[in-house]
């Protein structure tokens, strides 16, 4: 082996890394949870933001690194662009999946439904079924390159179809039914601005926590099937000797 | 270029005058959806006229993943994609050709089901000029989009099932603009339908230009 | 003269699975080349190789000049194949097929005719449905595809099977005069008596590699052609690739 795997997934960056997402998620759930008011209009439900717009900034991060590394895949074909938009695109499919059900837990308080086809909602949904048509598409078995090549494509792909599926549906939205989020109070109080953009600072953390963790066990993963790869080709050439061809010459 | 897409979509659009399977298969299958929409939405109601052009748009995005699959299946069945790398074919030209070659069935599905729609759900149209400057568009977009994704999933065993998911979400918004346009231009209030069908332009600009750049690397998946 | 195919310690695989492993082997232009081995010994992978079709992670391989291992597509218009699998449309007919490969491949249709009546696969034949064709008639319309567009290299996996005496007579005749006209030739056979006749050399290959490699018995013409494999082969040597 020319490449020396890593022992773990583990290095000294997400060991600080983990410490302060620990940290950051403790100190905003205190903030989150406690010391920030309820709101004046929709009440304690607005808990759930703190973790709702980070989520969706995450998810859209996710995409746009799965977009960029497919991209880059395309161009410069190495494994770690692949590596890349596989993990990022798993990330923003976890973050996708909670934007959605924390937008539809504040929506229950809110609209009175857990569910209305605000746009939002809708194009959230359609990104969902997208990043999940990815990882379908990357769970097929194939070999290294046809994944990485076909993953590519779709990865590439997806944030245009994300945008498109997102003005349309706005746009249908808007003139289908009367636009139904309510905008954050104007009036915000200075403690709620601060634990909302402590959520996203917070999120950030955590996001290149598990991003650089996925993208190590990936990373590893590979390193595996190159030494299972070498294996195989010392197997395969036995063959020749088992045919009795090796001592011929 | 346009003569090489000329040769692809002839031999697909050949394939299918002599096989017939879009005739007889895609196209009974998307009146039947017809008929099982109106089962599903009680006809005595009179909600159905009112949804008819989300069902047949609904008819028709379910006939375009048939019809993508079909035309990639073609290749993956003969064996005959090695050959098409072969044969010096540009992979825009055969992305063109294979698109053009869905979008000519796909018309042709439409009128079918236009006259389904309008029989079956008793629909009267206020604004012909309006539902065509928007079909045509919307089945160019289909069958681009179809293209492509179509030969995404061509070389995986489980295309069949793959494929919706890939394609359908991607194809939502040409639901929502080509249902809405057709809305429009059976309301008589065609003033609202121009924008979808602008709308629906750019998506067939936009699904056409995504194909021919990105072709090129599908055809050389195994 | 530089030769026509070169592979060097050539690794290529298929999923997972190296199915080549470090190919070595020269053909010089007009060579007739059988490559022989058992089944799954990678004959199949290394002609798909030579066409560009199959990539080579590493080593390295050169073919009428291309680097495939750079720029796979360049050559695919100057070399022919045909595999075991059809290649052509089932519900097209001869013609049909003929037509739209020549067309593709931007060759005069008169070679498509001509291809398709020297392999007597026109007249009635020609406006027959391929999957109403018998096996040996689908081989002889996809080898008319195939000499219709006149390729510098010729990589053909099984071009006896399924065919009569006739038709095996016409694949030997069409391999001589296409090396005669300076075209390379390498073909996979597993009917090694009537492959050993039109061959100029025979290259074995087992397990991903190349074994053997001499002038066909009983065809002292061919010695002056032979070149023997360069690197002698032991398996505690094999370098691990990567």
């Amino acid at each position: 082996m020319t490449t020396i795997a890593p022992a773990g997934t583990g290095s000294r960056a997400t060991l600080v890394l983990g410490w302060l997402s620990l940290a950051g998620v403790a100190a905003l759930a205190a903030l989150g949870l406690w010391w920030s008011p309820a709101d004046v209009v929709q009440g304690d439900s607005v808990r759930l933001m703190y973790v709702h717009v980070p989520s969706a900034i995450l998810m859209y991060a996710g995409c746009s690194l799965c977009a960029l590394g497919s991209l880059m895949w395309l161009r410069k074909r190495t494994d770690g662009w692949d590596t890349l938009a596989q993990a990022s695109a798993e990330l923003a499919t976890l973050f996708a999946a909670l934007t959605l059900v924390t937008g539809m837990l504040w929506g229950r308080p809110t609209w009175g439904a857990y569910w209305t086809w605000d746009a939002r909602l809708t194009s959230t949904t359609l990104l969902f079924l997208l990043l999940v048509g990815y990882l379908a598409l990357r769970s097929v078995p194939a070999s290294a390159d046809t994944r990485a090549r076909r993953s590519a494509v779709l990865g590439l792909l997806l944030v245009p179809n994300a945008m498109i599926v997102h003005y349309s549906v706005d746009w249908w939205n808007t003139l289908h039914q009367d636009a139904t989020v309510a905008k954050l109070d104007p009036t915000i109080d200075d403690l709620m601005l601060f634990t909302l953009f402590a959520g996203m600072v917070v999120g950030g953390v955590v996001f290149s926590w598990l991003l650089t963790h996925r993208f190590r066990v990936a990373w590893l993963q590979r390193q595996v099937d190159e030494v299972s790869l070498d294996r195989a080709i010392v197997e395969r050439r036995a063959e020749a000797d088992l045919a009795g061809h090796g001592s011929t010459r | 270029m346009f003569a090489e897409a000329r040769i692809v979509a002839a031999k697909d659009l050949r394939l299918e005058w002599r096989s017939r399977v879009t005739t007889t298969q895609v196209v009974p299958f998307a009146v039947l959806t017809l008929v099982l929409f109106a089962f599903a939405i009680d006809p005595s109601r009179g909600v159905l006229g009112r949804v008819a052009p989300g069902l047949f748009w609904v008819a028709v995005l379910l006939s375009t993943t048939l019809a993508a699959n079909r035309a990639h299946a073609v290749e993956t069945d003969a064996g005959t994609r090695d050959m098409l790398r072969l044969s010096g074919l540009e992979p825009r030209a055969v992305f063109a050709g294979k698109a053009a070659a869905i979008v000519v069935q796909l018309l042709g599905l439409e009128i079918v089901l236009a006259a389904g729609t309008v029989v079956l759900y008793n629909v009267q149209l206020a604004t012909p000029a309006l539902l065509l400057s928007a079909a045509l568009p919307a089945t160019v977009a289909l069958g681009a989009a179809g293209a492509t994704y179509g030969a995404l999933a061509a070389s995986v065993r489980v295309r069949e099932t793959l494929l919706p998911l890939l394609l359908l979400p991607v194809l939502a918004p040409v639901l929502i603009a080509a249902t809405s346009a057709t809305e429009a231009a059976i309301d008589s209030t065609p003033e609202a339908g121009w924008g979808w069908a602008g709308l629906l332009v750019v998506l067939a600009l936009l699904y056409a230009g995504a194909g021919a750049g990105i072709y090129g690397v599908l055809l050389e998946d195994q | 003269m530089a030769p026509a195919v070169r592979f060097h310690q050539a690794v290529a695989l298929l999923g997972r699975f190296p199915a080549l492993a470090g190919v070595d082997l020269d053909v010089a232009a007009g060579q007739i080349v059988l490559l022989r081995g058992p089944n799954g010994a990678g004959k199949t992978t290394l002609l798909r190789a030579s066409a560009g079709l199959v990539p080579i992670t590493s080593g390295s391989l050169e073919v009428l000049g291309h680097d495939l291992v750079t720029d796979p597509r360049s050559v695919r218009r100057r070399v022919g194949y045909a595999g075991t699998g059809a290649g052509l449309y089932d519900d097209l007919t001869v013609a049909g097929n003929v037509t739209f490969w020549t067309r593709a491949a931007g060759v005069a249709a008169e070679a498509g005719a001509e291809a398709m009546a020297h392999l007597e696969v026109d007249g009635r034949l020609a406006d027959v449905a391929v999957a109403q064709l018998s096996t040996g008639q689908r081989k002889r319309a996809l080898l008319a595809a195939l000499v219709a567009r006149r390729p510098e290299l010729w990589l053909l996996d099984e071009p006896h099977a399924g065919l009569d005496e006739a038709g095996r007579d016409l694949v030997d005749e069409l391999l001589r005069r296409a090396a005669a006209a300076g075209a390379t030739v390498l073909f996979a056979s597993h009917e090694l008596d009537r492959a050993a006749g039109v061959a100029t050399r025979e290259v074995t290959i087992v397990g991903g590699i190349v074994v053997d490699d001499h002038p066909p018995e009983g065809n002292p013409a061919a010695a002056a052609v032979h070149r023997p494999a360069k690197t002698p082969y032991r398996s505690a040597e094999v370098p691990v690739v990567r």
